[in-house]
């Protein structure tokens, strides 16, 4: 028996057909791409083209998330989350299911990505995540649950999308949705009421979360555990100023937290340049580790140029 | 704009009732005054007692409400999450029955095309955030769920945190079961916020019997003490919401 009592649990097998009651649109089911408390998401095939299909025997849901869906495809050229393509019912025998299909957005997991392909990525998927928000904020909604398992990576061109808009909250409204590693109320360092800083807050737990795979338990809670899981950690440590002020609340829009992770990249640069103390300092190092200075000089310098052209190429393709 | 009350009782068990009368009766009786039941049975170290889960099922479903079991760890989530559910099911019967008058007889939601359903929703989302809310806890503190009260405690605050990030007001009374000399006592009497939950709540403990269906009916004259002089006034006892003026 399922620990789960609200939903009765279904299973649509393979290459099995659901119409829709009102549009008669048809849908061949070809797999099962996740389930969660609220439905059921099946790939499928509609005029030979691949979709994603939400099902669930609760229609409150799906009315509920299409409305969402609705009103950020009003957001032209906008492309946070997936877009809509069809909401109607499907009825079986005596069952009545409600589903909608939307776009299926093919990539990896936010964590997969970052653990295939590098740290590197991570700061570029977050600024290309922070616009995204900045346009959704300026747009009167706020994601809600915003977390790694509801980002997907697609390839060419690299790209962060959101899916799950089951949390996403008008402003000014309660989080509808959230998971407690990401909401600052669980952490007691907040509200849950739906504004910017609600969703900046789960971005910064969305950097821990790529240092921290496991995640950690709440132990006392607030900023003094956070911080101190923040510190301790090589290469996060690096963030904590920029982290610290997301989790207290200290970022109003998305941009300025933007702006503070673009220039904080910078500003490591510059702290790394061989200014006068290295200098002064290299006569009295063997050569082995004057060697490895510069290496290591180097490989930042690169990683800098690298981010620069993702980001070039990005804000290009924004334009384009 | 019509600024309605929502009534829920949310009973945190974690086995069966085994003296006075019938909880299930009890939350059938509820929902007729117009008072919703929800359950959330915590379950023991894995293993779940098919007469304790039927028992918890059958409460909610007689009074009108939202059931879920859960291990420990995930009660906070889990008690904002039932709460909020039925707030959205008993909004949508009100809805319903509103679509009913204007609409004809048989029209619900679930009749209408996709597209005027995401506009009633709307409806329902904008109250399910600025109605009032009473919830009366009633917490199960028999020997079995002496462990499980701290936890049951931080879920109650963090389900106070969410629903005070909503417009509407909230209050909050919490009753815990079996008292020392009656079936049930009053721990806290109505007040929107339960951030003064007593903290002798997470080592309260007692022995012995486990009365849920004496405890459901004390906590509905909890609800009704309150509205006796208007409950007078309004002949139509079986509303689960009550527009107030
Ligand atoms: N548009 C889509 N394109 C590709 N995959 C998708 C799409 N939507 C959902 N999925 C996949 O289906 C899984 C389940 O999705 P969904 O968002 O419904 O549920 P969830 O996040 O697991 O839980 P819940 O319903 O409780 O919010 C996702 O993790 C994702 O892998």
């Amino acid at each position: 028996m399922a620990m789960n009592t609200l939903k009765s649990p279904f299973n649509i097998p393979n290459g099995r057909c659901i119409e829709g009651k009102w549009h008669k649109n048809r849908y061949k089911i070809q797999k099962e791409l996740g389930r969660g408390a609220n439905g059921v998401v099946y790939l499928a095939e509609w005029k030979g083209r691949k979709v994603a299909v939400k099902i669930s025997d609760n229609h409150l849901t799906i009315t509920s998330e299409t409305n969402v869906l609705k009103a950020l495809s009003k957001a032209q050229g906008i492309a946070l989350g997936p877009s809509l393509l069809d909401v109607d019912d499907w009825e079986i025998g005596s069952r009545k299911f409600s589903f909608y299909a939307m776009e299926y957005i093919e990539g990896e997991h936010f964590l997969q990505f970052i653990k295939r392909k590098g740290m590197v990525w991570l700061d570029i998927l977050i600024l290309q995540l922070l616009s995204d928000l900045q346009s959704l904020h300026e747009r009167g909604w706020i994601f809600g649950d915003l977390k790694p398992d509801n980002l997907i990576v697609t390839p060419l061109p690299v790209k962060i999308r959101c899916i799950d808009v089951g949390g996403t909250t008008a402003i000014g409204r309660s989080i509808k949705e959230f998971t407690e590693f990401f909401d600052r109320g669980y952490w007691g360092l907040g509200s849950r009421r739906a504004e910017p800083s609600y969703d900046l807050f789960s971005v910064a737990m969305i950097i821990v979360n790529a240092y921290y795979p496991d995640r950690f338990p709440k132990k006392i809670g607030g900023i003094q555990q956070l911080q101190k899981m923040i510190v301790q950690k090589n290469g996060l440590h690096k963030y904590e100023p920029i982290l610290l002020r997301a989790l207290t609340g200290k970022y109003h829009q998305a941009k300025e937290m933007r702006l503070d992770l673009l220039t904080f990249g910078q500003k490591k640069i510059k702290k790394n340049q061989p200014s006068r103390p290295l200098k002064a300092k290299v006569p009295s190092n063997p050569p082995q580790s004057k060697q490895k200075r510069t290496a290591g000089w180097l490989e930042t310098i690169f990683i800098f140029l690298i981010i620069s052209l993702f980001y070039s190429l990005y804000i290009f393709g924004q334009i384009g | 704009m019509k600024q309605g009350t929502i009534k829920q009782i949310l009973l945190i068990t974690d086995g069966c009732s085994n003296e006075g009368e019938d909880p299930v009766a009890m939350a059938a009786l509820a929902k007729e005054q117009g008072v919703t039941v929800n359950v959330i049975g915590v379950m023991k170290n894995d293993t779940i007692d098919e007469q304790g889960m039927k028992e918890i099922e059958s409460i909610a479903e007689q009074g009108g409400g939202v059931s879920q079991v859960v291990y420990t760890e995930m009660l906070s989530q889990t008690v904002q999450m039932v709460t909020r559910k039925a707030m959205t099911q008993t909004l949508q019967g009100v809805v319903n029955r509103e679509l009913k008058q204007i609409l004809g007889s048989e029209t619900e939601m679930e009749d209408l095309p996709p597209e005027k359903r995401g506009e009633v929703f709307e409806v329902v989302e904008e109250l399910n955030d600025t109605v009032n809310l009473d919830v009366l806890i009633l917490v199960d503190t028999s020997a079995s769920m002496k462990y499980k009260l701290p936890t049951v405690k931080e879920a109650l605050l963090d389900l106070s945190l969410s629903l005070n990030a909503r417009t509407g007001n909230n209050r909050f009374s919490v009753f815990v079961f079996p008292g020392k000399k009656q079936f049930v006592n009053k721990l806290m009497d109505w007040t929107p916020n339960l951030d003064t939950l007593p903290s002798i709540f997470s080592k309260l403990s007692s022995g012995g019997m486990t009365p849920t269906g004496p405890a459901i009916k004390e906590a509905l004259r909890h609800f009704t003490k309150k509205r006796s002089i208007r409950g007078l006034l309004t002949a139509n006892g079986d509303e689960y919401f009550e527009e107030s003026v």
